[in-house]
């Protein structure tokens, strides 16, 4: 803790520091005594910080910063109920509560940070939304922290937030965890927006790598405070595993000058196998709670499984495709995409040549699915290569290249189809 | 970044703490423990056993010369560390000092390496490595 009077600049880190540490719980603590209304809570919150940073820079931080906040911003919920006539009764009674002497009750509820969580994960929002609020309130970025993450303008992200808290007001959505009979899809909802972050930092095409692995590093931290809050929910251990698991190869995926380096010729001993154990654990814990509860692996715990298959692989040779072709296989059980089919068709290839993957690709193809994408050119163009059939091969590569969303594929591809010769 | 907590106590202070009711410090840390486990901050940590079962490998002389603990002339022991993921340096004082530890210990704290500290250091062999392998494919 710093002393009186000192520098501005660093108590404004400092008290950064501290809402990225207290802020979830202290806007879940206000939303709880405000009648559930994450909004306002979220509003009074800004306030008090706003406070701090004219107030501690005088004053030092004080002892209990999460306190001082949370009291802070009720006082200015009071202030403004008191200005108003209207002023309903349950406010008024939390009006006197706050007026006893030394009433400095600090003791946030997991279940309140919980509430939050699926609050700002609520269904009547869309999915960018969710990500706004979800990493505004449980993450405590503030919104020029998430345009920058997001590459997207300020007033963009400001507005999306406005707008998430009108939303959710209008639907007079309760500050409640789920009843069971919607546990699942409304965890499954956290658990996307989550994962959504995670995706936006580790497979966007554009902007500055530092940038996205700290978008990533981000949705780790998400995962790993739901894994506090609800350590018992399978999928969610899963959900980590798989951001570890694939977080791990962060380092070697990247070439100095930017461009992608695929899976198959990554500088194994660049993964960080410290993220890579970590990943393995959390696997295990999704099994050991799913195999307790009598349930199969979810769909992020089978991706999970996946991702360790290559992580825990010496080289791609040794890698152990058969497995994967099962997972492929349980994964589209479950959740049916073709994206997954042609993953599964290329680790076919990998376990069993290409000749009956390239079967596996022209089914999806004929079914019409994926059309207008580059991938099923790109990888039926990679099979007859393998097959010999050159000039097939290199027109499926060049319609690929045609198709691609950006210029560093479309380059990849259009060297690939001049290999061929 | 990552940071490292590094647990430091004068020999003197661990003696006491012996004295102290075990349970009570496995409350203390637990609770703290968990504190940074549900803010997602706390990556990894280990607490070490007394210096009695470990060893120290001195190196100068022709040969590295091991010597059983206790280590007579060392004045701080190192008894375990926390290794946390946070958002600026500012983060990791607040988790730091938010230890509960007593008289005679002391947290030293220090970032561990990240992929950005080594991008000055383009002759690498790691990245002359893939270097290579481009090179490799833009003559294929």
């Amino acid at each position: 803790m710093s002393g009186p009077a000192a520098d501005p600049a660093a108590v404004r880190r400092t008290v950064d520091a501290v809402w990225r540490i207290e802020s979830a719980r202290i806007v879940a603590t206000l939303a709880k005594w405000a009648g559930g209304d994450v909004g306002l809570a979220e509003d009074l919150a800004q306030e008090a910080l706003v406070e701090a940073l004219t107030q501690w820079p005088g004053s030092g931080v004080p002892q209990n910063a999460g306190a001082w906040l949370t009291t802070v911003a009720k006082r200015r919920a009071i202030d403004r109920w008191r200005r108003d006539d209207r002023l309903a009764e349950k406010y008024r009674v939390l009006a006197q509560e706050l007026d006893e002497p030394d009433d400095v009750t600090w003791e946030p509820i997991d279940d309140d940070v919980l509430r939050l969580v699926f609050t700002a994960c609520h269904p009547v929002l869309g999915r960018e939304a969710q990500v706004a609020l979800t990493l505004r309130v449980v993450g405590g970025l503030s919104s020029e922290e998430i345009a920058r993450l997001f590459l997207l303008p300020v007033p963009t992200v400001q507005q999306r937030i406005v707008r998430a808290k009108k939303t959710l007001a209008a639907a007079k959505a309760p500050f409640e965890t789920p009843e069971p009979s919607e546990w699942a899809e409304r965890l499954g909802a956290v658990l996307g927006v989550v994962y959504l972050v995670f995706t936006e930092g580790y497979s966007a095409t554009t902007g500055d790598r530092w940038v996205r692995t700290e978008l990533a590093n981000e949705a780790l931290r998400l995962g790993r405070v739901l894994v506090g809050l609800l350590p018992r929910e399978p999928e969610l251990h899963g959900l980590v595993a798989l951001m570890e698991l694939q977080a791990s190869r962060f380092r070697a995926r990247t070439a100095p000058d930017g461009s992608p380096v695929l899976l198959e010729d990554q500088d194994r001993s660049r993964w960080d196998h410290g993220q890579v154990r970590r990943g393995v654990e959390a696997l295990a814990q999704a099994d050991a709670l799913a195999a307790a509860a009598g349930r199969g692996r979810g769909p992020y715990a089978l991706q999970a499984a996946i991702a360790e298959c290559h992580a825990l692989a010496p080289s791609v040779e040794e890698t152990d495709w058969h497995r994967i072709v099962v997972l492929y296989e349980a994964l589209g059980r479950l959740a049916p995409n073709p994206v997954v089919e042609l993953n599964r068709a290329v680790a076919v290839s990998m376990a069993a040549g290409p000749e009956p993957a390239l079967r596996l690709v022209d089914e999806l193809a004929a079914r019409g699915e994926l059309t207008g994408s580059h991938l099923v050119p790109s990888v039926r163009g990679e099979l007859l290569a393998r097959l010999g059939r050159t000039d097939e091969a290199r027109s499926e590569l060049l319609a690929a290249a045609s198709l691609a969303r950006n210029d560093r594929q479309r380059q990849v591809l259009v060297d690939k189809a001049a290999t061929l010769g | 970044m990552k940071y490292m907590l590094i647990m430091r106590a004068t020999a003197d202070a661990v003696e006491a703490s012996k004295e102290l009711d075990f349970e009570e410090i496995i409350n203390a840390m637990g609770a703290y423990n968990e504190a940074m486990m549900k803010a997602g901050v706390l990556v990894g940590g280990e607490g070490l056993t007394d210096p009695e079962e470990g060893f120290v490998v001195e190196f100068g002389g022709e040969k590295p010369v091991v010597t059983d603990g206790p280590y007579g002339e060392v004045h701080e022991l190192f008894n375990g560390f926390w290794l946390l993921e946070v958002s600026s340096k500012e983060e990791a004082v607040e988790w730091a000092s938010r230890a509960p530890l007593g008289p005679g210990s002391k947290l030293e704290v220090r970032r561990v390496t990240a992929e950005e500290d080594f991008a000055d250091y383009a002759d690498n062999e790691y990245i002359q490595k893939e270097k290579g392998w481009r090179e490799e494919q833009a003559a294929r």
